[in-house]
């Protein structure tokens, strides 16, 4: 067997094996990306009603001043959660994400404020440390399946170092939204302050009633408000998660089809050495034959 | 008379959703009763408390232990907003009284860990939901 033979039947079983796995991968996936989608479903009353408790307070109370709702005259750092996947193999996800995110750490430098990097996922982690980047905080491990209690951690982290006099006066979130199985996009959320908008519109259903709080209207805007940000980060954890698994899907899928065109083309190549080498032999027994009976010929 | 429709939500999943007489449950204030056509209200539960649905037309009271979180009530709608909940039906009894006694061994051994309060109190409020008495 020729040396060209032996070295594409060697490429194509490797390839193949290399499809077997980008296949496993994108079933996988597509399997996650369905719960995902069913855990966002499953979250969406209780944004509902925190959304709607929130606005309820705000209108009910002429004047809404809280710590989570005050915007500092003079910003001089800021946060940034970065929301990034724990594994590879997902496309361009992160490389997409960490891009938006240093274009919001360009913007924010232009106003002369500081941005502290929180980073959730081992993608992002990596990118920071390799780059020898200091990092707020980090958290890793559960980028492809959250809970409320993770979200509730990351919210607990970023409101102490908010409160904290000497901590970071505005936080951003830089994450990936799911828009459709198809369509993920980078979007960046300025969560804190809180920046309360006024309407005069009449909200839909009719206007809101005026509450009665208990025990007080403040209390309870005190515990609201954090309940309020855990569920904007909740949020976005989970539509992260969705989005990662789906561009998995899409970066799985075109590496299947990339490897099963390679085995084509390969086992192509394959045969037209066999074919040329199996020529090769007969023209030479041809020759040789000829070569024989003119030998003959000449004797006689 | 009218009724109230009632909606159980925690951060993760809606709990229960459906149609009832009163709703009673522990804001930071006390015990706080809703009937059809009561005033609006935004309370705060307390961490560890007891829900109670009185369903009416002879059907069987829900019993939920709710961990924290907000009652919201407008238009006979009422919303429960836990931050953590379970039914009292899906109470794990064996595992809750478990959690208790393990709870309850750290208070014991340190009076000043409001952790293992915390639990305690939890626990407590899941056996409370699923009728046992703690």
């Amino acid at each position: 067997m020729g040396a060209q033979l032996r070295l594409l039947r060697r490429r194509i079983k490797s390839v193949r094996s290399t499809a077997k796995i980008t296949r496993a991968q994108e079933l996988i996936a597509s399997s996650r990306i369905v719960k995902a989608q069913a855990r966002m479903a499953a979250a969406v009353p209780y944004e509902r009603e925190i959304t709607r408790a929130v606005t309820a307070v705000v209108s009910g109370t002429t004047s809404v001043s809280h710590p989570l709702t005050v915007e500092k005259e003079r910003p001089a750092k800021a946060g940034v959660l970065i929301v990034t996947s724990d594994r590879g193999f997902a496309g361009g996800f992160n490389a997409n994400l960490l891009r938006e995110a240093e274009a919001l750490a360009g913007l924010l430098r232009e106003r002369e404020v500081m941005p502290v990097p929180f980073v959730m996922g081992r993608k992002g982690i990596a990118w920071h440390s390799f780059r020898g980047r200091p990092i707020g905080a980090s958290w890793s491990g559960f980028s492809d399946n959250p809970t409320y209690g993770h979200a509730k951690q990351i919210a607990d982290t970023l409101i102490e170092a908010f409160k904290d006099e000497n901590g970071i006066d505005e936080i951003h979130i830089v994450s990936t939204s799911f828009v459709s199985m198809l369509t993920q996009e980078v979007t960046v959320k300025r969560i804190l302050p809180l920046e309360i908008e006024v309407s005069t519109e009449a909200p839909a259903g009719g206007p809101l009633p005026y509450f009665e709080f208990e025990p007080s209207a403040d209390e309870v805007l005190d515990t609201l408000l954090p309940r309020y940000v855990e569920s904007r980060i909740f949020n976005a954890l989970l539509q992260s998660a969705a989005s990662e698994h789906a561009a998995r899907r899409r970066a799985m899928k075109s590496a299947t089809d990339n490897a099963n065109e390679l085995i084509r083309v390969f086992t192509q190549q394959m045969n037209q050495a066999r074919q040329a080498e199996i020529t090769q032999e007969i023209s030479e027994i041809v020759g040789g034959a000829n070569a024989l009976a003119d030998a003959a010929a000449g004797k006689e | 008379m009218a009724k109230l429709r009632v909606g159980v939500v925690s951060p993760e999943r809606e709990i229960w959703s459906g149609e009832a007489d009163m709703v009673v449950a522990k804001t930071v204030d006390g015990e706080i009763g809703i009937m059809p056509r009561h005033a609006p209200v935004l309370g705060v539960l307390v961490e560890g408390g007891v829900l109670r649905v009185k369903r009416g037309d002879g059907g069987a009271d829900l019993v939920a232990a709710v961990h924290g979180g907000f009652i919201s009530v407008a238009d006979n709608q009422v919303s429960v907003l836990a931050e953590a909940a379970e039914l009292g039906s899906e109470v794990d009894v064996a595992a809750a009284r478990d959690a208790l006694e393990r709870a309850q061994a750290s208070v014991d051994a340190d009076a000043d860990d409001a952790e293992a309060a915390l639990e305690v109190k939890r626990a407590r409020a899941r056996l409370r939901a699923a009728g046992e008495d703690a």
